[in-house]
């Protein structure tokens, strides 16, 4: 009798929140399910921990080392903005430089890249503004790995009324898409930061995380050695974080990489629409809406920082591309 | 089946009204005052603001003003603006617009987004399966706003093939290139669901049982792989039409197209809560419907569900 | 379909083949993976004849399925790689092939049943439109025609109520049921060759019976040959007429099938036949061959089951041993018995 969110369901999940800004849905599914054909020997060889496995495959893929190169320098950046820069983002000189094009020998200097319809340096802003998607993005996904796993964890855990419960709620969450929702919740702020932001997106962004670590943690359930362990009289606490836990994260980990791009993307997105970030939160998302209005004239006020959130999307996107590949045998 | 479709709607009702809910409470609960913001910076008589005040059931408490707009909600009375044109009204002018908008963009969703999926799929590590994997690798990455403007300036500006915002949205021609860039993200995941599902199908068991058959190519491409690796596809195809509408909102603002996500923009900048509410119930409800529509064209397409 | 096929029905049965039905010759097959080159099958040689039983044994991972995959032609390719060998049906190469004359082989001559038959029928498709679609595919035969076909061989195979059961799907129908599907659809064109890879393993003890019985009884009415593979010398003892036993991709001891169980010539397979429990042998431990079966990867060198056999000898370290013929106590040949131990004299004597 399949729920609607039965275990036993072989569809993918659909696309949380609006499907428009959640990057992990479809395929995060894949990781669940396990069948090796009998007849290829290659697979059958010595058992390998799954971790220690996907750490030596993860090594070797050029992506992997691509994207996590990418993403170390971002962090840099992100914390240490001023080790690349002396340029003052804030700094605006409207007389001398409004919308000056960009000049290629100036390299690293604070006229790179050009300068904005403010007079201000749009290399120093496009370094500056690495902070708060990362900031987004990094703590949105760790809190709702946290709420979200645990939410799922023990909703999966022990079925009965905590299951359908948490099974409705997540119903009516689903109905709500991830930008809507999130423009409603955001408008009741009249200061937004970006611990604002990410409140709003990891409010709204849980249940997806929920909804993985729950189908994860029923087919581990199952399991012979979580059967075993409990027949041996390991206590709930232990069962749940050393026989389910190591078992079930890892496709959760998949989604919620995956998904960091996501809400990056999703970030920039409201303060594109004026309803994020805003001043003095230096963001890609509010540079690249002002730069609309001189599109015309100047793309290239619009193009750095559009870049610069590509390229970090497309990073953890990688990134989390990667550690599927890694962590799911099947596509091996 | 029939025991199946009615677990189904029953599933859906508390769904529709938690999801209402949620969002009536976070448009009317949390801070900000709605009166106030439709006054600006002027000062506004006390008299006057107490009187809409009780126009719009602010006056009451939430769950009485819920009940109260779950109500009208059921007789498709969605309240007044606070500019005094009914919303439904509102919502019958810009609904039309999103759903041309959307139709466009599922159509350029289905056509390249399955058609890139098979190329690559069936030729796994191919050029073509890595060029369709690189593509949709950049569409993910490149937020919609920013994919709009490029498409905007190359294809309008530089380029003069199109107008660069939608004059008429009756005119599909016009409603090509902002259809596009609102399908681009779907597309890349049609595309790559597509070519996971079919990755998946090509190791069944089943698929080498056709081979063993001695069945030609064509018929265990055609007949075996491709009836099951679309279901996923489809379903995800059925939600994304729903999640279409609701993503529309970037696509008009950048192409100003006067559909749905415009009129929900502007209403939420001025708090102004019936319409906000309005539209958004809609658009769970064409979601949530979306959904369904999804599980029973499962069922239709999946006799393991159907026979559950 | 292919109406144009030249053979429809069974003129190729009397061709005027005197030969076994199919022979494997030194069959290597290999694949390529990320850990490095696995030869799952290394010199395979076996024929099996019309009306003949060939189980072959082993455990997992010794190669008797890649075998018989590569015989059907379904390997997948790459990772798999046949570097050397021969496969002749009705003494033609298969592997020399043009596609379209393999395929025609394929379901039609020789016909392959799987372990699991839930996962090998397809979900969504009928079991009527599975069995008919072999009629369609080979024969041209129309839809309809197909499904009174398909009645028929459900039929065949003993599933009641065939005629109701015919529009259903395979997660309808129990384990056992599913499997008699698997074989009336191996069985729809009448192959001339069947091969049974684990056909019974996932099945009740009790319906093992009945499936095996059934097998064995529509391999002897149309007089098909069978490759039997099996880890259960159970299951053989009662159908086999030969035994091919395999180890790590080779063949390590062939053998009528009651020569084999009365006096091993392989100290593996002796080592198979001391861990089958014994009623006559209460209270006694039971034997277990000791260590594990080789990492394909790193195959040691010489013979193969060199660290886990008893009579290891240096020259089992250095040499691998070919497969001798086996001789009876006055020197005479024994038929059909080999074993590649060069002290199989030695294991024969001991039985």
């Amino acid at each position: 009798m399949p729920d609607v969110h039965d275990e036993n369901d072989p569809r993918p999940l659909p696309p949380p929140g609006s499907g428009h800004f959640d990057y992990a849905g479809n395929q995060g599914l894949l990781v669940e399910q396990d069948t090796l054909l009998e007849p290829d020997p290659a697979k059958r060889e010595e058992a390998r921990s799954l971790w220690g496995d996907a750490w030596r495959d993860l090594r070797r893929r050029p992506i992997f080392l691509i994207s996590a190169a990418l993403i170390v320098l971002l962090l840099i950046i992100a914390i240490f903005p001023g080790l690349f820069t002396n340029a003052n983002p804030r700094q605006s000189d409207l007389v001398h430089n409004y919308l000056r094009k960009p000049d290629w020998t100036d390299f690293f200097g604070a006229g790179w890249f050009g300068y904005d319809g403010q007079g201000r340096s749009i290399y120093a802003r496009v370094l500056y503004g690495a902070r708060a998607s990362i900031t987004v993005g990094l703590t949105v996904t760790l809190a709702v790995t946290l709420l979200g796993g645990l939410a799922g964890m023990l909703a999966g855990y022990f079925g009965g009324w905590a299951d359908a419960v948490l099974s409705r709620i997540v119903d009516i969450f689903f109905g709500i898409p991830l930008l809507l929702g999130a423009l409603v919740l955001l408008n009741a702020f009249t200061v937004r930061t970006v611990w604002t932001v990410a409140f709003a997106l990891a409010f709204l962004g849980w249940t997806q995380i929920a909804r993985v670590m729950r189908g994860a943690v029923l087919t581990v359930k199952q399991a012979d050695y979580v059967v075993a362990g409990k027949a041996l009289g390991a206590g709930t606490s232990r069962l749940m974080l050393r026989h389910i836990l190591p078992n079930a994260i890892a496709p959760v980990i998949v989604v919620a990489t995956i998904a960091l791009g996501g809400y990056i993307t999703a970030e920039a997105t409201l303060s594109f629409l004026g309803i994020g970030l805003q001043d003095p939160t230096i963001s890609w998302g509010v540079d690249i809406s002002s730069a609309q209005k001189v599109i015309r004239t100047a793309s290239f006020v619009l193009f750095f920082p559009a870049a610069a959130l590509s390229l970090t999307v497309l990073a953890f996107i990688m990134l989390g591309d990667a550690v599927r590949d890694a962590l799911d045998p099947k596509l091996r | 089946m029939g025991s199946y479709v009615l677990r189904r709607v029953l599933q859906m009702i508390p769904v529709f009204f938690g999801a209402t809910l949620l969002i009536f409470l976070m448009v009317y609960t949390l801070p900000g005052d709605p009166i106030a913001a439709m006054y600006g910076d002027k000062a506004a008589d006390p008299a006057t603001v107490a009187n809409l005040r009780h126009k719009f059931y602010l006056d009451q408490p939430v769950w009485k003003q819920y009940l109260h707009y779950m109500g009208n909600v059921l007789t498709l009375d969605f309240g007044t603006s606070f500019t005094g044109r009914p919303v439904s009204e509102i919502m019958a002018d810009a609904f039309p617009v999103t759903i041309r908008l959307a139709l466009v963009a599922f159509f350029f969703e289905i056509v390249i987004g399955l058609t890139l999926g098979l190329v690559s799929g069936l030729k796994r590590g191919s050029i073509g399966d890595t060029l369709v994997l690189v593509l949709t690798l950049v569409v993910i990455s490149i937020p919609v706003f920013v994919l709009g403007y490029i498409a905007q300036t190359v294809f309008a500006i530089n380029l003069g093939w199109v107008t660069a915002t939608v004059q008429d949205s009756t005119d599909i021609t016009q409603l090509i290139l902002p259809g596009l860039v609102l399908a681009s993200l779907s597309l890349a995941y049609v595309a790559r669901l597509t070519r996971t599902s079919l990755g998946e199908n090509l190791r069944a068991d089943y698929i080498r049982t056709a081979t063993a058959k001695g069945l030609p190519r064509r018929t265990i491409v055609g007949r075996h792989l491709l009836r099951n690796s679309l279901i996923p596809v489809v379903t995800f195809l059925g939600t994304d039409l729903g999640a279409l509408m609701g993503g529309a909102i970037v696509t008009e603002g950048i192409f100003n197209i006067q559909g749905v996500g415009n009129i929900l923009y502007k209403a939420i900048n001025q708090k102004e809560g019936p319409t906000v509410v309005g539209v958004v119930t809609i658009l769970v409800i064409v979601y949530l419907v979306a959904s369904l529509v999804v599980d029973l064209l499962y069922a239709v397409l999946d006799p393991r569900i159907r026979y559950a | 379909m292919s109406s144009t096929a030249v053979d429809t029905g069974k003129p190729a049965r009397d061709a005027p083949y005197q030969g076994p039905l199919l022979e494997v010759r030194d069959l290597h097959v290999e694949f390529k993976t990320r850990d490095g080159l696995v030869k799952a099958v290394n010199g395979v040689n076996y024929s099996v004849s019309a009306g003949e039983t060939l189980a072959v044994l082993g455990e997992s991972g010794s190669g008797k399925s890649v075998t018989a995959q590569a015989i059907m032609g379904i390997l997948d390719m790459p990772p798999a790689r046949i570097p050397q060998g021969e496969i002749r049906y009705r003494g033609q190469d298969m592997l020399t092939m043009d596609k379209e004359s393999r395929r025609k082989i394929r379901g039609q001559k020789i016909a392959m049943i799987f372990q699991d038959a839930l996962s090998s029928l397809n979900p969504v498709l009928t079991v009527g439109f599975q069995l008919g679609e072999m009629f369609r595919a080979h024969h041209g035969t129309s839809r309809k025609e197909a499904k009174a076909k398909a009645i028929e061989l459900m039929d065949r195979v003993r599933i009641p109520a065939a005629k109701e059961r015919v529009g259903d799907y395979p997660h309808q129908f129990s384990g056992g049921m599913r499997q008699r599907i698997m074989i009336a659809m191996a069985l729809a064109l009448e192959p001339d060759l069947i091969i049974a890879d684990e056909p019974t393993t996932a099945l009740d003890v009790t319906v093992q019976a009945q499936v095996m019985d059934l097998l064995a009884e529509l391999q002897a009415e149309y007089h098909m040959g069978l490759i039997l593979i099996t880890h259960d010398l159970g299951v053989v003892a009662d159908v086999a007429d030969k035994i091919a036993v395999m180890y790590a991709g080779r063949i390590v001891e062939t053998a009528p099938v009651h020569d084999l169980y009365a006096r091993p010539a392989h100290p593996y397979t002796r080592g198979l036949l001391d861990s089958i429990p014994r009623l006559d042998q209460k209270g006694q431990e039971l034997y277990a061959i000791k260590g594990l079966p080789p990492n394909l990867l790193r195959i040691p060198p010489g013979c193969a089951f060199n660290p886990r056999c008893p009579r290891a000898q240096d020259i089992c370290r250095q040499e691998v041993p070919k497969l001798f013929q086996v001789t009876g106590p006055d020197g005479a040949e024994l038929t059909g018995r080999q074993s590649a131990c060069f002290f199989w004299k030695e294991t024969l004597d001991d039985a």
